[in-house]
């Protein structure tokens, strides 16, 4: 076990290493500097002016050691400084990590909610009208654009109860309800979306376990059809499930993205986007080693779980 | 065997006994959803092909008199903030929905299944490393990359349909790789190369033409996927620039702020993103129950 988690480590990083170098080239590809960027709104900038600012940011030295330099302070948990705002990066992404981490628990949250009992469901009651009808629902929720499901719910809302969700960010020491409305409703958006993929992986694989020969015995031992499902079949079909969940947690950092756009909540996507609009490289390049970071971390863990929940798989040995 | 009754099922749907309406009868009664979703599909394609025809107003000519203006029977979908007509708009849309996604589906896919196919049949440390390197590519998540991707490369068409397809390429690469992996090991690889087939020729010649069931699938689902994440490239104002008439730009801000005014702004893209994407996801799952079983449920 022990050197399996090693290895997984090993491996992890090396992954993190290639990830860093792919974004530095993609980030590297953009035509014109960040200086001409910066200044476009400015009109004329001297040339003796432009390299003192290239000089400033560290964008004069060679690319190599540009690299190397931010390698060193990903490695220290430097996040560097913002072009844009002429401010340390971390104190302005600190305050918007509890928003994007709030609202990916609930979103998630939900998904599972939603997707494993239509999952199971869907499976029990396979190529009937209620399957077809579920697997529709699930199905068009993988279709709409997130975005777009937000803003048909803000619609709703305004049109039907003539309320607007709150523009600006609640904290719920401020107005704890608000707060979960404010939360509840992205994360619906969000969760439902992910719930699609959850309900998919639960109905196949529960419907791969119920051929399986435990479930006859089950059966033929008179257990009844509910215990049948929820106690011996769906325990192994599960385990899918759960590396779904940890795989589509990426998938789900797509649907923040726009969400908290949509919904205004001040998260770490929003500002990613504000940040690509804005050609703010240094924190981009960050934000996306973060995010990669959080990938990784979570795809280990759900190895490692895989590890708890089926004593079958056993590392190492 | 598994790639065999894959074979099988791939001659069966793509040479039928009996005649094109015969199959094309059975797929229907077989598979309701997926006939349903090749209906939604062949409507966008007509559509996309057909949009000058369709259109009831230029799609980017502004009319300052008709803003915001409800559905109407001279505009049938309504009018968007500067009176552009939002049925010609969505009708064209349709077009560069169309071109984006299949073409950065088909670039994705065909880059990934080179890849996939020659580093299966090489095999060994080539294959490892190559391996290693899609780790990287799919461990970002697949907005994040073709989100940076469209920036760096700066907005145009050309470039939005690189940035869709790079996410596209570890995923078509691990689809193709897992059939080659198999069908390498069979009797006619061994046989063509007892026969001095150079390698090249058996990778593509006789390997890659028994890879297509499998294929198809990947690139029916990749394409909706695709033409999402188009619509919210162009949503998040870093996808299809002006003037073309993008269904995710349609959506953009300008939308947001009138939406209360004029529902109507919102609701019609919306529903024409979500009805193209649920096509070709109907479609796809239809597709790849029937071509290739092993992936069921995957």
């Amino acid at each position: 076990m022990k050197t399996y988690l090693a290895q997984r480590l090993v491996v992890a990083l090396l992954t993190l290493l290639g990830m860093s170098a792919v974004i530095f080239v993609l980030l590297r590809l953009a035509p014109g500097d960040i200086v001409d960027i910066l200044f476009s709104t400015a009109g004329y900038v001297s040339p003796a002016e432009k390299q003192a600012i290239m000089k400033e940011l560290g964008i004069d030295r060679p690319y190599w050691v540009q690299y190397l330099d931010w390698l060193r302070q990903i490695a220290v948990g430097d996040l560097g400084k913002s072009y844009r705002y002429d401010l340390p990066a971390w104190p302005i992404i600190k305050p918007l990590v509890p928003v994007t981490l709030e609202l990916a628990a609930l979103s998630i949250l939900f998904a599972v909610l939603i997707g494993v009992p239509t999952g199971v469901v869907s499976a029990v009651r396979q190529d009937t009208a209620l399957d077809y009808a579920l697997r529709v629902f699930s199905l068009a929720g993988l279709s709409m654009p997130a975005f777009w499901l937000g803003m048909v719910i803000i619609l709703w809302l305004v049109t039907w109860f003539a309320w607007i969700p709150p523009l600006t960010y609640v904290s719920p020491r401020e107005n704890f309800t608000l707060h979960a409305v404010q939360f509840l409703l992205p994360a619906l958006a969000v969760g439902y979306r992910s719930s699609a993929l959850i309900m998919r992986i639960t109905r196949s694989s529960l419907l791969e376990v119920m051929r399986e020969d435990y479930i006859r015995t089950a059966r033929a031992k008179g257990q009844t059809d509910q215990a049948v499902i929820w106690r011996h079949a769906l325990k192994n079909a599960i385990l899918p499930v759960v590396t779904i969940i940890g795989i589509e947690f990426a998938f789900l950092i797509g649907g923040l993205v726009v969400t908290e756009q949509v919904f205004n909540l001040p998260g770490v996507a929003r500002f990613l986007v504000q940040a690509l609009l804005w050609r703010d490289y240094p924190i981009v390049q960050n934000l996306v080693m973060f995010i990669a970071i959080v990938v990784i971390l979570t795809n280990l863990l759900v190895d490692m779980l895989y590890g708890v929940l089926d004593p079958r798989v056993r590392y190492g040995s | 065997m598994a790639v065999r009754s894959a074979d099988v099922a791939v001659s069966v749907a793509l040479s039928p006994q009996g005649g094109v309406w015969t199959t094309l009868g059975r797929f229907i009664r077989k598979k309701p959803l997926g006939a349903a979703g090749a209906f939604l599909m062949l409507v966008m394609l007509l559509t996309a092909c057909f949009a000058d025809v369709l259109q009831t107003h230029d799609p980017i000519a502004t009319e300052a008199a008709h803003t915001l203006a409800p559905p109407s029977a001279d505009h049938r979908l309504g009018t968007d903030h500067l009176g552009r007509d939002i049925f010609s708009r969505i009708v064209h849309g349709a077009r560069v929905s169309l071109i984006v996604g299949v073409a950065s589906t088909l670039l994705g896919s065909v880059l990934g299944g080179i890849i996939g196919l020659l580093s299966a049949y090489v095999g060994g440390k080539t294959d490892l490393i190559t391996q290693r390197f899609l780790d990287i590519l799919q461990g970002l998540p697949l907005l994040v990359l073709a989100l940076v991707a469209s920036t760096a490369l700066g907005p145009s068409i050309q470039n939005v349909v690189i940035a869709i397809s790079i996410p596209i390429i570890p995923r078509a690469a691990r689809v193709i790789r897992s059939s080659v992996l198999t069908i390498r090991e069979m009797q006619y690889v061994e046989a063509a190369r007892s026969l001095g087939v150079r390698h090249l020729r058996i990778a593509f010649r006789h390997i890659l033409p028994n890879t297509m069931g499998p294929f198809i699938v990947l690139c029916t689902a990749q394409l909706g996927s695709a033409i999402l994440v188009e619509a919210t490239l162009s949503f998040l104002g870093l996808g299809v620039p002006e003037p073309y008439p993008s269904w995710g730009r349609m959506l953009s801000v300008s939308a947001a702020e009138y939406a209360q005014k004029a529902p109507h702004l919102v609701l019609f893209p919306g529903i024409a993103i979500s009805l193209a994407v649920f096509g070709s996801n109907l479609l796809g799952d239809a597709l790849r129950d029937t071509l290739d079983p092993r992936l069921r449920g995957a």
